[in-house]
């Protein structure tokens, strides 16, 4: 399959890049891992008349822990993420994710910042970002700006990002002790998408009760969706078979998801209340309580 | 439509092209260069036959454009045997029954190829784990797996 005729540009500035979107508006398409584009294009599902290809910038890589939070940039490629000492030993719900999305040549070329900002809801990190509080920082010709990723998606492969604007790094809040994050996904083989998947973040207090949370879950509707009430039940409360069974009924009656040949909408949210109660389970476990 | 001047080392040989934008890789390899080891098979970047290995990187060239990979060093099947001699990747697939119909075996080689440059001594769940983005639908992958063992042996 062959993708319909477009202008290539290779920027080589951030700058040029966003003054290349900004002239070319809604005609341009940001070009980061290409592992969603690319086939957009072949299937001829979406068509560009420019693609501005980010891949050759500096400075957009990299994995770093600095004044309190863990920058991720946004052309760090997922085996980047998946081979990380940091994210191995101190971000477990990222370590559970990586290795789950797409097949690992996909995850050579694919991006974290590809992955965030596409507007997929079946996509993964999304709702890791949300149940991380992370914050999405994005250049356009005005400067920077931050979206807290739980205000960033707003319809179907549609975000807060301005079509003159690229995601440049994700920042999230380096965790405190006693915290623990897990993401459960339910796919039906390597490579595909989740039939459903939830993503935590919770910390515990001194006395083992959960002092915050941050529940979201993947490919459950229009987007990916903050469970918050799920999760604002649990602050405060001994985080026991019991509550963690209410948060996750709580999670999953949130999900709206459509019926596919995954499964049944019954089903599907049946499944993200499964995959919220393990989840939970292992994020209390992995933050040291019981 | 512009055309792109591209040059890319395939296989230890500069190589130079005049390309359309949309050209994807797999068709410079196949149909440009006329280097038909490089697979297509899905077109729809889930069954892995058109692995190449990117600069270190085994990726699918049916999910890249040719333009993108303008100044990288790209490893085909053709670049595996060197001076008549098989890779020991090779030699495990034919040793160990490795394939049937041979049709995902250039892709499963350089998965595994590049697995083994980065792991020298890879646990049949790493093996696994490697070729999780390479579809064989004939034989299974067990003796896939062998023959990967029998390379990574024969390397040490």
């Amino acid at each position: 399959m062959i993708p319909a005729p477009f202008e290539y540009h290779r920027p080589s500035s951030l700058n040029e890049a966003i003054g290349l979107l900004k002239h070319h508006g809604a005609q341009a398409k940001v070009l980061s891992g290409g592992m969603s584009l690319l086939p957009t294009l072949k299937l001829r599902l979406g068509s560009f008349a420019h693609l501005v290809d980010i891949n050759r910038i500096p400075g957009l890589d990299g994995i770093k822990e600095e004044g309190g939070f863990l920058h991720i940039g946004a052309m760090t490629r997922q085996s980047a993420l998946e081979r990380s000492e940091l994210i191995r030993t101190k971000y477990p719900i990222l370590a559970d994710a990586v290795p789950l999305i797409a097949d690992p040549l996909v995850r050579n070329r694919g991006t974290v910042g590809g992955n965030v900002a596409n507007g997929d809801p079946a996509n993964d990190e999304p709702a890791i970002m949300i149940a991380l509080g992370a914050t999405l920082v994005a250049r356009g010709p005005k400067g920077e700006r931050t979206i807290p990723a739980n205000k960033f998606y707003t319809d179907l492969y549609t975000t807060a990002l301005a079509p003159d604007e690229i995601l440049t790094e994700i920042r999230i809040p380096v965790p405190p002790a006693k915290s623990g994050g897990a993401y459960q996904k339910l796919k039906r083989k390597t490579g595909d998408y989740a039939a459903a998947a939830v993503a935590v973040q919770l910390t515990l207090d001194a006395k083992g009760a959960v002092a915050s949370c941050g529940i979201a879950l993947t490919n459950a509707g229009p987007t990916p969706l903050d469970a918050a009430d799920a999760a604002k039940f649990l602050v405060g409360k001994t985080p026991d078979a019991n509550t963690i069974a209410e948060a996750a009924k709580r999670a999953a009656a949130k999900s709206n998801p459509s019926a596919d040949h995954r499964g049944s909408v019954e089903y599907k949210r049946d499944m993200a209340r499964v995959l919220a109660g393990r989840a939970l389970h292992t994020a209390v476990q992995r933050a040291g309580g019981k | 439509m512009a055309k792109h001047k591209i040059s890319v080392t395939v296989n230890g040989a500069v190589r130079e092209a005049e390309v359309e934008s949309r050209l994807l890789l797999v068709h410079l390899l196949r149909e440009v260069f006329r280097m038909t080891g490089t697979h297509v098979g899905c077109d729809t970047s889930h069954c892995g036959a058109c692995t190449v290995i990117l600069d270190g990187s085994p990726v699918k060239s049916c999910t890249m454009l040719a333009v993108q990979a303008d100044g990288c060093k790209i490893t085909t099947v053709e670049g595996l045997e060197q001076g008549g001699k098989l890779h020991p990747v090779q030699e495990g697939f034919t040793e160990k029954h490795g394939l049937q119909c041979g049709f995902c075996t250039p892709g499963m080689m350089l998965s595994s190829v590049a697995l083994l440059e980065r792991n020298k001594n890879p646990s049949e769940q790493e093996i696994r784990e490697a070729l999780a983005g390479n579809l064989c639908r004939c034989t299974g992958y067990v003796n896939i797996v062998k023959a990967v063992q029998y390379a990574a042996e024969k390397m040490r």
